[in-house]
């Protein structure tokens, strides 16, 4: 009788925990050199692509038009310097530009105004490609934001604290202050049937606004302080109409517009005393030319005045246009984000058609957690390249502009972060969503064509200008597509018509909304894999 | 050569892939075509030519841009199953003649991706031709309607059909040289969507319209191009011409590679 002792191995036994499946994951990733090479790849043509933008600019001084550049294209220091912006109190870069009928006055008071009318002038509207168009009634001469009113400022100087109650020709009558904010008052134009009646009011350092459709009942639109105004202000009379723009798939037409506004019952009160009023044109140094006019009859201005005093939109177009954006720089990683694709499905689909699934299932026969590990490493080290390659591009980039005598639209340090870290986690979702597509389908070609498709396509069909807009907005909502809109830098302003299409860095969703569709449909496609990685055999 | 056709053929017929992939084609291509010509709007009094600068034909193939998607991963799969499966080998024992084999691959893709796509081309212009009048691009209003009697139509339409059909070719021509579907697919895919990506992003105009010169993707569907084709940076037929040089181009790097490398 004999005892057989079962074979027992001297190796002590190992570890299974969850950090050492992530631990095995990761070797197999990183041994596999094509991967490794594909990532590094990734991540120089996202900043290769965006590098491009910095590298080519001329357009700052170079006219184009339908058919191509007019003239000798002349280089950044030869357009007079660095191109340079009006910043507003907030830092943001800001239009100050209208015809100003004012007063000094010192101390506190009120300016009470009846608007009569707002009109365009007859004449024509010549544009940037050339085309010249009819202005007068219905013409698109007068803009929506097309505005008239009553301001205070703190002083003359461009991008200086401000408060104004005007009525504008498309969205009623408004209270603004410092470029940025702005209040809604009573709807509907103004009209010589329906006369406006608008008032400031000061009190120390806080300017109140009322408006009124009748002179007696005033409504109170709202009060801002505007901290350190000055004894003195300059108070008065503005008419501004901004630029008509015209957006044609990816290309703009633009051309400036004038407007007329016709004032009465000019009333200064509560302290202030009419003293003798002057009229000029506020504009930057760059400008030339007149953009307005006013005559006195009686107690009746009619001030006629071009321009806007709002902040100036990000992007291709207007006075934004020679500056480099950071939108230029980061686009890159839509090339980045297909070899990143290629990869994170490799990854998962290499298994199966190795047959090295059957032995990674073997050895942790928990299935959910094999995915979870799997999409830890991929996510990560996708996150890692989004961001590395994002920080490099801008980085690069923005000195290679300032080499270049370029400038960047100034924008905050902390959008570059919120774009460099919201790239990250774009690659890195995206990573995972195509992973666990990856884990459904089980094949390399169709994981890539699905993930391109749903990813990257919509992105294309916006960003090209492909299809018209509406279209795309909705596209990059729904689709994962809407994980773009982590690259969002740029505030979208009410108060601005301006081009908010994606190519300019504006998407429909904000940061946090494309970040949570994104991460919606990667939840989505991992649970279902993982349901059915869980039902299937190997 | 014949037989070389016929086995090829048998290949491609036998999957079930090809048919999924063929109306998945016509399918996706009309949908977005139709989709394009729904969204299509201008604003009463302003729906000229001159001031909407619309191309009826050209939105009515707006599907093409994504259905060729469709067709490089079709083009992709019939060559790179092959690799993945090892049936290359097969394939190669009993064709020894390597390049007669591609050029019988190719001319199989291309004949089963030329009918798919004359059905999407079709139905895209049938969709075009049911919509578009609806949203303002009426005769009254100076717009031809969508007629394959037309000239320009006509070409966008048959240049359309060829478009695709060089897309399958180029998708051949680089899986034959990476011989892995799923980096033949991101290379293909990633070519023809790069380029208007890059040529939006470069602010220096005449770097841009050089780039849209030899982009595949930008260059090709100039052939769709039925108003303004003066401004174009080519005519459409050198547009179609760029796409056949790229086409050319990756089907001589792919035979290069078959008849230099052991399979």
């Amino acid at each position: 009788m004999t005892t057989i002792t079962p074979y027992r191995s001297d190796l002590r036994p190992g570890h299974d925990g969850f950090a050492q499946l992530v631990h095995a994951e990761w070797t197999k990733f990183r041994t596999v050199r094509g991967w490794i090479i594909g990532l590094l790849v990734s991540v120089l043509v996202t900043v290769g692509l965006g590098l491009l933008g910095p590298l080519s600019n001329s357009s700052g001084c170079q006219r184009v038009g339908p058919k191509g550049p007019i003239g000798q294209p002349q280089s950044g220091p030869a357009c007079g310097g660095q191109p340079t912006l009006t910043l507003g109190p907030g830092g943001e870069p800001v239009t100050d530009e209208f015809y100003f009928v004012r007063v000094s006055l010192a101390g506190d008071g009120s300016i009470t105004v009846r608007v009569t009318s707002l009109t365009a002038p007859s004449g024509v509207i010549h544009t940037s490609n050339g085309n010249s168009i009819g202005n007068g009634p219905g013409s698109p001469g007068l803009q929506p934001w097309t505005k008239a009113g009553v301001i205070i400022r703190q002083s003359l100087q461009q991008g200086a604290p401000y408060a104004a109650m005007m009525v504008t020709h498309g969205h009623g009558a408004r209270m603004q202050w410092n470029y940025t904010g702005d209040t809604p008052g009573q709807s509907g134009a103004a009209g010589p049937a329906n006369p406006r009646w608008l008032r400031l009011t000061r009190s120390g350092d806080v300017i109140t606004g009322y408006d009124s459709a009748d002179g007696s009942n005033w409504t109170r639109v709202g009060a801002v302080t505007l901290s350190g105004l000055p004894a003195t202000v300059q108070a008065g009379l503005f008419t501004a109409s901004p630029d008509f723009v015209q957006v044609h798939g990816a290309s703009t037409d633009s051309g400036s517009t004038d407007a007329t506004a016709v004032f009465d019952h000019v009333t200064l009160a509560d302290g202030w005393s009419a003293g003798r009023w002057t009229g000029a044109w506020m504009h930057g140094d760059t400008i030339e030319g007149d953009g307005g006019d006013y005559h006195q009859a009686g107690g009746t201005f009619t001030v006629t005045g071009s321009g806007d005093i709002a902040p100036i939109v990000a992007g291709h177009g207007g006075a934004a246009d020679p500056f480099i954006t950071l939108t230029d720089i980061v686009l890159g990683i839509f090339a980045g984000l297909i070899g990143i694709s290629v990869v994170a499905a490799m990854f998962i689909t290499g298994e199966y058609r190795r047959g090295l699934i059957r032995t990674t299932l073997a050895a942790s026969p928990r299935r959910g957690r094999v995915l979870a590990a799997k999409a830890i490493v991929i996510g990560a080290v996708s996150f890692v390249a989004g961001l590395a390659g994002t920080a490099a591009a801008v980085l690069i980039g923005s000195a290679i502009v300032r080499h270049r005598g370029y400038a960047m639209f100034p924008a905050p340090w902390t959008a570059d972060v919120r774009v460099i870290v919201g790239t990250g986690l774009l690659t890195g979702l995206a990573a995972v969503l195509i992973l666990a597509v990856g884990a459904m389908v089980r094949r390399s070609a169709a994981t890539i064509a699905i993930a391109l498709v749903v990813i990257v396509v919509p992105y294309f069909l916006s960003v090209a200008a492909v299809l018209p807009l509406g279209v795309d907005d909705w596209l990059l909502r729904l689709t994962p597509a809407a994980g773009f809109a982590l690259q969002g830098a740029y505030p979208v302003y009410g108060q601005v018509d301006g081009n908010y299409a994606p190519w300019n860095g504006f998407y429909p969703l904000s940061q946090l909304g494309g970040l949570a569709v994104l991460a919606a449909w990667t939840a989505l496609a991992l649970a279902a894999a993982v349901y059915l990685l869980r039902r299937r055999d190997v | 050569m014949t037989l070389a056709l016929h086995a090829e053929w048998t290949k491609l017929r036998t999957l079930a892939s090809t048919y999924w992939l063929l109306a998945a084609t016509a399918a996706l291509t009309i949908a977005v075509s139709a989709a394009a010509a729904t969204a299509f709007s201008c604003s009463p009094g302003a729906c000229a030519p001159a001031q909407t600068g619309a191309d009826p034909a050209k939105i009515s193939l707006t599907g093409i841009v994504l259905g060729q998607a469709v067709v490089a991963v079709l083009a992709v799969l019939a060559v790179g199953s092959e690799y993945s499966t090892g049936m290359i080998r097969l394939t190669l024992a009993a064709m020894p003649r390597r390049l007669t084999m591609l050029a019988a691959k190719a001319c199989v893709i291309t004949g089963c991706v030329l009918a798919g796509s004359a059905v999407a081309v079709l139905g895209s212009l049938l969709a075009g031709w049911l919509i578009l009048p609806g949203r303002g691009l009426t005769a009254a209003h100076g717009y031809s309607p969508l007629s394959l009697a037309n000239g320009p139509d006509a070409r966008a339409a048959a240049g359309s059909v060829l478009y695709l059909a060089l897309i399958a070719l180029l998708a051949v021509g680089v899986t034959m040289a990476v011989r892995e579907s799923a980096v033949a697919i991101g290379l293909v895919l990633g070519v023809l969507y790069l380029f208007p990506i890059v040529s939006s992003l470069i602010p220096d105009y005449v770097l841009a319209r050089h780039l849209e010169q030899i982009a595949p993707m930008i260059a090709g569907l100039y052939i769709q191009v039925t108003a303004g084709v003066s401004g174009l940076p080519l005519t459409p037929w050198q547009g179609l011409g760029v796409l056949a040089l790229w086409a050319v181009g990756a089907l001589m790097l792919g035979a290069t590679v078959l008849k230099l490398r052991d399979a």
